[in-house]
């Protein structure tokens, strides 16, 4: 059986990270598994988890009196679902709903914030992985609004 | 080509409209049957110049590919006078048809490689006939993956295709929307996001995209980021075609003219342009 070191040393997310972090991380993560249907995260909470999908979908929901959720994006294999446990004051901001049967590894935000205080190096390997990760939603999420498939 | 389109370029076919199929809220796709004679042989990607009689001409691309039957088929998108004109049209109409004119998706020289489409709204339909050529041969090629991006659900173009290219097992088809609500379980966001997710060898791959030029541009770079040469990268253009012929300079990209030297030109030949307002 495969230790959480090798699981999460096999992550594209974790690729080229020295392995004495990889062992720091594996002490804050699990593996979860859910259900169609079932929410990984919901808005408002505490930021105290996030996770990344081994095998499956997630939709980032945002719910709205009166009307139906609106997906934002949906995120698959080898993505982040979380970013808000990095940010004071560690709130989540979206739903996070399973479209079919997920996979994830989750981690606890908590244990990890704190070891990235007590380790800077951590903290700063750990930042160079997040921030790609919001650019790159940030600069998906500003195609998206451009509505641009009309023009053609 | 005809020997006698060859002769004189300007000279419209006439052709009756067979049938009119409406994809979208504002998009139909015509069937044409030439009303003499034969119709031309074409390759995926090129388009005719389709004549609106009394309103005018506009360049639309083949949306079904030249071997699935003995007319052309055009899906156009009511944008203006004339493609307004031409989406109006009822069957028993008829239309001037000059073409086909530009070249084609680099399907031969896919052979032996992955193939990745990546279309966006209306960019699918240029890119029919080529997905029909591939998985007509499917055995000479590597993986296919075809991935469309649209504005909604309800903005999805072939639904009917899309349906029966995912129920086949050797083939990886991601659609994406924009916006969508719960009931929607495809993918949600814009269609560059499916790229770092789809199966290819990049240093073994074509590239073949097609929608509007912004997505084009993002789609292209994404394809860069993965590793894909810019030589294997193929994108239609778009401008303001009227000649057809590389006379007139009404559709000049830079040195090259989109009639002529495209619609489809490979990314390494144009990167340098893409970003350069007013061109």
């Amino acid at each position: 059986m495969e230790s959480m070191e090798q699981i999460l040393g096999q992550q594209s997310f974790f690729a080229g990270c020295p392995p004495e972090f990889v062992r720091l991380i594996a002490g804050c993560a699990r593996n979860h598994h859910f259900k169609a249907g079932e929410y990984l995260i919901r808005e408002g909470e505490p930021a105290d988890r996030f996770y990344l999908v081994r095998q499956g979908k997630v939709a980032l929901e945002i719910a709205a009196p009166g009307r139906p959720a609106i997906i934002a994006t949906t995120l698959g294999e080898g993505e982040i679902v979380g970013v808000s446990w990095l940010i004071p004051p560690y709130r989540a901001e979206f739903d996070a709903r399973a479209m079919e049967p997920v996979r994830a590894i989750g981690m606890d935000a908590a244990c990890l914030r704190g070891k990235c205080d007590a380790d800077h190096h951590l903290g700063y390997e750990m930042m160079k992985r997040f921030l790609p990760v919001m650019v790159k939603r940030l600069h998906a999420t500003r195609l998206q609004i451009l509505d641009v498939y009309g023009q053609r | 080509m005809r020997a006698d389109i060859a002769k004189d370029p300007f000279v419209p076919e006439i052709y009756r409209v067979g049938s009119v199929r409406r994809e979208l809220a504002d998009a139909v796709t015509l069937e044409l049957e030439p009303v003499s004679g034969t119709r031309p042989d074409f390759r995926p990607g090129q388009f005719n110049m389709l004549y609106a009689f009394g309103v005018g001409e506009v360049a639309i691309s083949m949306s079904v590919g030249a071997s699935e039957g003995t007319g052309f088929v055009h899906t156009v998108r009511n944008a203006g006078a004339v493609s307004g004109a031409l989406a109006r049209l009822e069957p028993g109409a008829t239309l001037g048809v000059r073409g086909p004119f530009g070249t084609g998706w680099p399907v031969a020289e896919a052979e032996g490689r992955d193939v990745l489409i990546v279309a966006g709204g209306l960019g699918l339909a240029p890119l029919r006939p080529a997905i029909q050529e591939v998985l007509a041969r499917r055995e000479r090629f590597g993986r296919v993956t075809i991935l469309v991006g649209c504005r909604s659900p309800s903005d999805i173009l072939y639904q009917h295709d899309l349906e029966q290219w995912k129920q086949r097992l050797d083939v990886n088809v991601e659609v994406t929307v924009d916006h969508a609500g719960t009931d929607w379980h495809g993918n949600v966001g814009f269609v560059t996001t499916l790229i770092p997710r789809s199966p290819f060898d990049p240093d073994n791959a074509i590239a073949m995209v097609c929608g509007p030029e912004v997505m084009m541009r993002f789609a292209a770079s994404g394809l860069q980021k993965a590793g894909m040469p810019a030589g294997n990268i193929y994108l239609s253009m778009e401008r303001n075609m009227k000649c057809a012929i590389g006379l007139c300079g009404h559709c000049q990209f830079g040195p090259a003219f989109i009639c002529k030297d495209g619609p489809v030109l490979p990314l390494e030949r144009i990167a340098g342009l893409l970003a350069v307002q007013e061109i």
